[in-house]
């Protein structure tokens, strides 16, 4: 695929400049070129690949990290010498599971958005716990999903134990926007919901050439924004960008074959890591 | 000032020519600019008198061939720009020459008047009507000479017959048809007959979302008149053959080299485009242009070029930002010398290469005011790509964006060369022994 490229050649940037020419070339004299646009939007399907295969990436590295924190949680609690903390270690445990199982949850939610979010009817409702088998205070977990959103990021670890991460990744399921909390401070990443199944209405942009239908592309973002908007607190350009990805995601269903596969690679793999794990749960 | 500025730039930018063409003969040069005109270009006789005016070229006619249009259905504008020239090989003693903008093909005669008649009856010198009254003989008119005038006028009318922007015409070896070409179809004329046109390719998907390439650019087979070849945005060439199939959707042959997966970037899809297909004179090889390179294609060939020749690959490090200044989008032309041996192209800083089939040597050449006074030696000029630049040479950062040479042209049976640099032209010759 495409990796090693022009040194420092951003992605985003890239999304934006190009996203920039196609708004431009619906005014310029003589109409809109239909080869330069089609020669745009590969080099927009291109930027996107990479961008949501860091964005992957980072989360299946996030969810390795977790993995990891978590087994140094097992094995501290383990310690059969603290036996006044054993109380302790039970909470901690089970906080322990909420968080593997909070965190478990995020992941698979981070990777399949669509497929497994849509059964609670809280807004952002942890409903994989459902599917796990097990049964735990439902609203904890809801109060603890739902503190994702930005306004109060959900911190499922730091009550682990000693093993404090000062770096927290939290989705919303509902917007698919994932917030970074790193000491102490609130990061606004950019939404990662690229796939085209994503819960959120899609219209179609025809990139069908000439004349109209490039004009509904800026109207539809605009309205996307303030949707975004509503929910959080600063928006930034990233995240406009992540919303036009989505959009063109729908719209060019011919140049995106490629880009699919890729999107089922990443997530079978995010699975795949996680499948071990989901088991584990269900043995507590 | 910022006024000033502004006008000057439209101004400018009018003049920018856009096409340069030699006709079969060689005797005549026409260019197209973007303000819509066509000049003309005519060699002088070779003189005994004056032997170091060996054939220079002057200005034989100019006239307005496109004008602005205004499309009200679809509210867009029409340029003027002229795309494409294509001259009609010389059957009498007028000359005929098609020109398309973005989506009217014209044909043009271009025809001399060096006599008039005088001693009308009815109408004195100045043209009015004579009182009848007053005529008491009778008397012939007869032809006098006059000064040359040459007069263009419109003879044909092509339009209506595309939706997308026309990028190439191409006149048949029968002189009876010719192609046009846009994003997504190529049409069949006859050129006697404007009012109906046969779609002979089209590749327009039925979803345009499914949409992944367009056609770049068409040409007839220089002596077979079935035979046409056209370029995609993709890096590929198809041949078709007219006998057939009334639509020639399904190609003969498929002309592609596949990808470098090892230069693989953002970019690849937009420097893989092809901008420019030609057929050699002798009809046995294609050449085609894309962003860095340009190839030859053996047409019994289909899996890979015959040569590769390397125009400009310092670019290949800057393509980001040649894409953020929309200058990776240019469709440099490419062209043959009359012998199929050397070919020729543009490049940016006024820069135009030129490379030797026979003895894989390639040049370097600049076509500035500064640096060629008339008659001057043009001297080969070097990029330096890295490490320690030498005196004459100039590195990739020096390289001038804006002055780019797209458009170039080559004498069908001499060596002269006519290089279009914005808004200037510049015609070279061989060195006179």
């Amino acid at each position: 695929m495409i990796g090693g490229m022009e040194g420092g050649v951003d992605a985003q940037s890239l999304i934006s400049i190009s996203l920039m020419k196609i708004h431009n070339s619906r005014t310029q004299r003589g109409g809109i070129k239909l080869h330069k646009n089609l020669l745009v939007s590969y080099v927009l399907r291109n930027a996107r690949q990479v961008y949501i295969k860091e964005k992957y990436a980072e989360i299946y590295r996030m969810q390795q990290y977790e993995e990891v924190m978590t087994v140094c949680n097992e094995i501290q609690e383990l310690n059969p010498l603290d036996l006044d903390a054993e109380e302790a270690d039970e909470e901690e445990r089970s906080r322990g599971e909420e968080s593997s199982v909070c965190g478990a949850a995020l992941q698979r939610g981070a990777a399949q958005p669509a497929a497994l979010c849509r059964t609670g009817s809280a807004v952002s409702g942890c409903c994989p716990l459902e599917d796990v088998g097990k049964d735990p205070e439902p609203s904890y977990y809801r109060s603890c999903c739902m503190e994702a959103p930005p306004a109060a990021p959900c911190d499922p670890f730091t009550g682990s134990g000693g093993a404090h991460c000062n770096k927290t990744t939290v989705l919303d399921l509902d917007t698919h926007v994932v917030t970074t909390v790193e000491n102490g401070f609130l990061h606004q990443d950019c939404c990662c919901a690229p796939t085209g199944q994503s819960a959120a209405k899609k219209r179609k942009v025809e990139f069908g050439c000439c004349v109209s239908d490039l004009d509904d592309v800026p109207d539809f973002t605009r309205k996307r924004a303030k949707r975004e908007d509503c929910s959080f607190s600063d928006y930034t350009d990233t995240s406009n960008i992540s919303n036009l990805i989505s959009i063109f995601g729908s719209g060019f269903s011919g140049l995106l074959s490629r880009q699919a596969d890729l999107e089922q690679i990443c997530s079978k793999q995010a699975l795949a890591s996680l499948g071990a794990w989901t088991r584990a749960i269900v043995a507590f | 000032m910022y006024v000033f500025e502004e006008e000057r730039k439209s101004y400018l930018k009018a003049d920018i020519i856009s096409t340069v063409e030699f006709n079969s003969s060689g005797e005549l040069l026409a260019t197209g600019d973007k303000g819509g005109r066509v000049v003309v270009f005519q060699r002088e006789q070779e003189s005994k008198s004056q032997p170091q005016r060996r054939g220079e070229y002057n200005v034989y006619s100019t006239f307005q061939s496109h004008e602005p249009e205004f499309d009200y259905l679809k509210s867009l504008e029409i340029e003027e720009k002229i795309n494409k020239i294509k001259w009609l090989p010389q059957q009498n003693a007028a000359y005929f020459l098609l020109s398309t903008n973005d989506k009217t093909v014209k044909l043009w005669k271009i025809s001399e008047r060096d006599k008039r008649p005088e001693g009308y009856n009815l109408k004195d010198e100045d043209g009015r009507i004579r009182d009848p009254s007053t005529i008491t003989s009778l008397r012939v008119p007869v032809l006098q000479p006059m000064d040359l005038m040459v007069e263009a006028t419109a003879r044909r009318v092509f339009s209506n017959a595309h939706t997308y922007h026309i990028n190439s015409i191409s006149v048949n070896s029968d002189l009876q048809t010719f192609i046009s070409t846009d994003d997504l179809r190529v049409n069949l004329w006859n050129l006697e007959i404007t009012d109906r046109s046969f779609n002979i390719v089209d590749i327009k998907p039925a979803n345009m979302e499914e949409l992944t390439e367009v056609i770049t650019s068409a040409e007839f087979h220089p002596q077979q008149c079935h035979t046409f070849a056209y370029s995609s945005s993709k890096g590929s060439i198809r041949l078709c053959d007219m006998r057939q199939a009334a639509l020639c959707d399904k190609h003969c042959k498929y002309f592609e080299e596949p990808e470098d997966p090892s230069t693989r970037s953002f970019f690849s899809e937009i420097i893989s485009s092809i901008s420019d297909v030609k057929f050699s004179h002798n009809g046995r090889y294609l050449m085609t242009r894309d962003y860095l390179t340009v190839k030859v294609w053996d047409l019994q060939m289909e899996n890979k070029p015959l040569e590769t020749y390397q125009v400009h690959d310092y670019l290949r490090g800057k393509l980001c930002s040649l894409y953020e200044n929309d200058c990776i989008f240019d469709k440099f032309e490419c062209v043959w010398n009359g012998s199929d041996s050397v070919i020729m192209t543009g490049s940016y800083n006024n820069f135009f290469r030129m490379f030797d089939r026979n003895t894989k040597r390639d040049v370097t050449l600049e076509a500035s005011r500064e640096n060629s006074k008339p008659r001057a030696i043009l001297k080969p000029r070097k990029v330096c790509v890295g490490g320690k630049r030498r005196k004459d040479e100039i590195s990739v950062d020096s390289l001038d964006f804006s002055k780019k040479i797209l458009h170039t042209t080559w004498h069908p049976h001499e060596n002269i060369i006519a290089v279009a640099a914005t808004n200037n032209l510049y015609i070279f010759q061989d060195k006179v022994n």
